[in-house]
């Protein structure tokens, strides 16, 4: 007890109202207690003196002693007396008490903060939270203030709408009651004009009575003289049967032209019918001969069937001329089913397509591998054949080359052979030079021989003229015995110069020609060089014949 | 191309003859028939009065002269010059007056197409048609010459007698559907004849030779309806141009549309072709200036050459819009015409007046458009070769063809204004026909590039 008095318990004199509060509202609920924690400042040291000090004095030392056992005991701790009789206190209780004391001051203290901060937690979220609410209030209200607005335009626009629909409506009644305006307009006007018209007609009766009735003179035609009719024919009266040939007539040419008409159209329609056969056999063929999928196969079997039947019917000639309704179904409905079928075919190899690209299918990569293969090895083994060649023609080459190096033999040979070459080459040189001389010779003498033909025409002329005047002064001397003697001597004489000259002319001509006694230049020209070059010395006219022979010969030959 | 001198003309009254030999033409009251090829004149005809119309008969022998003022018909040999012939018709009238196809008879309508006189050159008889209508095209031919079909009215109803043209026979006379019947056509093969109505109404029908009705065709109500009609060469096609600027195509077998070509204001297909009329100004040599200078010279100053350039499409062209209160509005395809070799038709939009459109009858599609700096006055296409000729009542011609088309001035002094041409009948030659004046223009083969 001695101890006690030494310790100084500080007993806050302002504060002593909160610790009895404290005390005896330790039982009340911990809110009531947050309050009163957050009023409770740690108090000063001297406060805490003060403050314990109000609570236990010398004098309630005892009352003050038996109180906190009673509070202790009633919280649960063990009494701090000892054996429970006396006044002993038990030192060893009492501090444990008082360690018991802190720890739970401790833990109230901890779980203060706790509940603290979890306060200012939920206070901040609650800021927050009013914010966001606040916010959102003023979202809302700004929407609906929207909704609003737009509500109104909306039922403007609605009412615009309606206003123009009625518009509308209004327009085409009165284009409608306008056209019901036009409409009576019309018929009055017509029924105007028929009265008109027929007041006019009535008045072109009157006009035309007069003038008939005046019986003018002058009206009547005046001509010099009636001109035939332009198809040479004679008029004829107008009968019956002139009639009924013209409705002939007139029928004749509308069905010429309905026949012409319809022939066409046969002709088109035959054409189009070809058009189509030819389509309907191209689509077959490009259908794919194989069906992979028995489905199909199954859809198919009886189409299939039916076109293998339809093409042996419609391939048969009669069918062109055919076009009754039935053949026409069947021809255009055929058709019409395997464009269907080809159209399928083409979508599933598009599909196929896309799903190669996609990377799904490997049938169609085998497959095409395998062919890429095959065609691989074939092109290899022309490439390898290709070069086996070009070995051997190499080798070839090289033994052509190289032989002549090697082998004495070849060389000769081949110099023989060249040798030869030569002298052939060397012959046909000289024949070609000479067939050239003896071109340009005939030439020069074709053209010396035309120009001396030309000459010799015109003295043959003169001749033939002084002739027919000796001639017609023969006749007209014709008693005379001794001109005509010597006429046929001069013209005898004359003759044979003309004689000459002829045959002379006709040696000029092709030298296929055999005549007689001639000067010698000419028969020269018809010469060749190279063998006769001595006969163009010897003009003798025996001799002339044969060398023209001669020439000939050669010439023949 | 060469071109002949200038010679006078007057009412553009010069005709090629049928068979391509002779050129008629006429000045006031005087015939002047040329040689075809060399304009000599062959023979020189005097009428009685200022001649109003000329026709040569479909022999090439006989000319006829029509003065409808004084109400008689001249008719003129070639073969002998001293042939005449005078029909009068006196009190009765004349407003009209053609040949018949066999060149001897000639029909005249008097006067508020009171009767058709049928006048006989080589008979003395005369036969009178009554009831004829006055319209537009109230008589028609048929291209072999057999059938003669007139459209008369009586009792305030349409009607149309078909006659056979050797004996004057009536062959059919039906009555048509028609509120007011403006024009009759018969298609070049003889078989169908095709009538139409008056503008308020817009109805085309097909009658058969032997009258039967083959069909009607109405595109619309209420608008002003066809304007000019034409048939192919080869019947095959029925081209029908109404006011609302389009031209509808019939064929011959169903006689339903079976398309319309619409002439906007801008074209923009791209596979059309364009030509543009543009002026280029001509070049001067300074040399050969010479004062006072030449009428050719001063002449060729003044004169602007032009030449086509391909316009890119679009292209917008110049569209008018006619006044609205006035009758016969210059609207709508005034202007309808097919190639002889039946492949393209020519049209024109009187809305787009400088404008001629060239259709490609093949593809059914627009193949040109020749945009002209004045208004197209008339075009003609050549009786051979698919080749147009156009002029705009300036002095320049216009020919047009598939490879390509030119535009040639006419090298003449003075003021030339061709409003009309004439197609010589072998395509080698074409008259250009002004108020006053003509000329021919000679084409050589393979003239156009």
């Amino acid at each position: 007890m001695g101890d006690w008095k030494t310790i100084t318990v500080p007993v806050l004199s302002s504060d002593s109202k909160n610790i009895f509060h404290y005390t005896s509202e330790k039982k009340i609920s911990p809110p009531s207690m947050n309050s009163q924690v957050l009023r409770l400042a740690l108090p000063s040291s001297k406060s805490m003196h003060s403050f314990f000090s109000a609570f236990c004095t010398e004098e309630n030392i005892e009352q003050s002693i038996s109180y906190l056992n009673r509070e202790l005991t009633t919280l649960g701790f063990p009494s701090i007396y000892a054996e429970s009789k006396g006044q002993e206190l038990n030192l060893i209780s009492i501090i444990n008490c008082m360690n018991e004391l802190l720890v739970l001051q401790h833990k109230n203290l901890r779980a203060q903060e706790e509940v603290e901060m979890q306060h200012l937690k939920l206070g901040s979220d609650m800021d927050h939270l009013q914010n966001c609410y606040a916010k959102l209030k003023e979202q809302l209200e700004l929407s609906k203030r929207e909704i609003v607005g737009l509500q109104e335009r909306d039922r403007q626009l609605q009412s615009k709408n309606r206003n123009l629909h009625q518009l509308l409506k209004n327009e085409k009644d009165e284009v409608q009651k306008l056209q019901n305006i036009i409409s009576s307009r019309a018929t009055q006007y017509n029924h105007d004009m028929k009265r008109k018209e027929r007041e006019y007609n009535k008045l072109k009766e009157r006009l035309h009575q007069l003038v008939m009735n005046k019986k003018d003179k002058k009206i009547a035609m005046e001509v010099l003289n009636y001109v035939g009719r332009a198809d040479g024919k004679r008029g004829a009266w107008r009968t019956d049967k002139t009639e009924a040939r013209n409705e002939e007539e007139m029928y004749k040419v509308l069905l010429s032209d309905y026949e012409q008409r319809q022939k066409q159209l046969l002709v088109e329609n035959a054409e189009l019918k070809k058009v189509l056969q030819q389509m309907k056999k191209e689509i077959i063929l490009l259908l794919p001969p194989q069906k992979q999928k028995p489905k199909e196969r199954s859809e198919d079997g009886p189409v299939l069937s039916d076109l293998e039947e339809d093409i042996g019917e419609l391939n048969k000639e009669n069918m062109w001329e055919l076009s009754c309704e039935t053949v026409r179904e069947q021809l255009t409905n055929s058709i019409r089913k395997q464009w269907r079928m080809l159209k399928n075919h083409v979508e599933k190899l598009d599909n196929q397509v896309s799903r190669v690209h996609s990377g799904a299918l490997n049938e169609k990569d085998v497959i095409s591998r395998e062919d890429h293969e095959l065609e691989t090895e074939k092109l290899e083994l022309e490439i390898q054949q290709c070069k086996e060649m070009i070995k051997t023609q190499q080798q070839l080459l090289q033994q052509q080359l190289m032989s002549p190096c090697d082998d004495d033999t070849t060389l000769l040979l081949q110099d023989c052979y060249l040798l030869e070459e030569r002298e052939r080459l060397q012959e046909e040189w000289r024949l070609f030079r000479e067939q050239k001389k003896n071109f340009e010779k005939e030439r020069r003498s074709f053209t010396e021989a035309a120009i001396r033909l030309g000459l010799e025409r015109k003295a043959f002329e003169e001749d033939r003229g002084t002739w027919l005047k000796q001639q017609f002064l023969s006749m007209s001397t014709d008693y005379k015995h001794s001109e005509n003697v010597t006429t046929p001597s001069a013209f005898l004489g004359s003759c044979d110069q003309d004689n000459q000259l002829v045959k002379s002319t006709s040696q000029r001509k092709p030298p296929c020609m055999l005549s007689g006694p001639v000067s010698a230049e000419p028969c020269q020209t018809s010469q060749y060089i190279t063998r006769n070059s001595a006969a163009s010395k010897k003009p003798a006219g025996d001799s002339k014949p044969n060398q023209c022979v001669e020439s000939d010969k050669e010439e023949t030959e | 191309m060469n071109f002949s001198e200038l010679f006078k003309l007057s009412g553009l009254l010069g005709r090629f003859s049928p068979d391509g030999k002779c050129l008629a033409s006429c000045v006031q009251y005087r015939l002047v028939v040329r040689d075809a090829s060399t304009l000599q004149i062959l023979q020189l005809y005097t009428c009685l009065d200022q001649i109003q119309y000329i026709e040569w008969s479909s022999d090439s022998l006989f000319i006829l002269c029509a003065m409808y003022k004084r109400g008689v018909v001249q008719v003129w040999s070639l073969e002998q010059p001293d042939w005449h012939c005078k029909i009068d018709e006196g009190s009765a009238g004349l407003v009209a007056s053609c040949w018949s196809p066999d060149g001897r008879h000639i029909l005249n309508t008097t006067e508020f197409h009171l009767r058709i006189t049928v006048w006989s050159l080589c008979t003395k008889s005369v036969s009178y048609i009554k009831y004829p209508k006055a319209c537009q095209q109230g008589i028609a031919f048929t291209k072999d010459g057999r059938y003669m079909a007139v459209a008369e009215r009586r009792d305030c109803k349409d009607f149309v007698s078909i006659f056979v043209c050797s004996d004057w026979q009536l062959l059919r006379h039906f009555d048509t559907e028609t509120q007011d019947l403006f024009g009759i056509e018969w298609a070049p093969n003889g078989c169908v004849l095709a009538a139409w109505d008056t503008c308020l109404e817009y109805k085309i029908l097909l009658y058969s030779l032997d009258g039967r009705l083959l069909s009607t065709y109405r595109a619309y109500e209420w608008s002003l309806g066809i304007k000019s009609i034409a048939w192919s060469p080869s019947s095959q096609f029925l081209a029908i141009g109404s006011y609302d600027e389009k031209v509808r195509i019939l064929n011959h077998v169903t006689w339903k549309k079976i398309t319309e070509f619409e002439h906007p204001a801008t074209v923009v297909s791209s596979k059309t072709i364009v030509y543009k009329e543009v002026e280029k100004s001509p070049s001067v040599e300074t040399e050969r200036l010479s004062f006072p200078p030449t009428r050719a010279l001063a002449s060729s100053l003044f004169s602007t050459q032009s030449k086509y350039d391909v316009s890119q499409v679009p292209v917008s062209l110049q569209h008018i819009k006619p006044v609205a209160d006035r009758a016969n509005p210059k609207m709508g395809i005034g202007m309808l015409a097919f190639s002889p070799d039946n492949c393209f038709l020519a049209t024109k939009n009187d809305n787009i007046p400088n404008a001629v459109w060239i259709w490609d009858i093949q593809k059914l599609k627009l193949f040109v458009v020749l945009e002209q700096l004045c208004a197209v006055q008339s075009f003609q296409w050549d009786p051979r070769q698919p080749r147009l000729a156009v002029c705009t009542g300036n002095s320049k011609v216009y020919l047009w063809s598939p490879a390509g088309c030119v535009s040639v001035q006419v090298p003449m002094e003075g003021d030339f204004q061709i409003v009309s041409l004439a197609w010589h009948c072998s395509g080698d030659s074409v008259a250009l026909l002004s108020k006053d004046n003509f000329c021919v223009c000679y084409l050589e083969r393979e003239e156009v590039k």
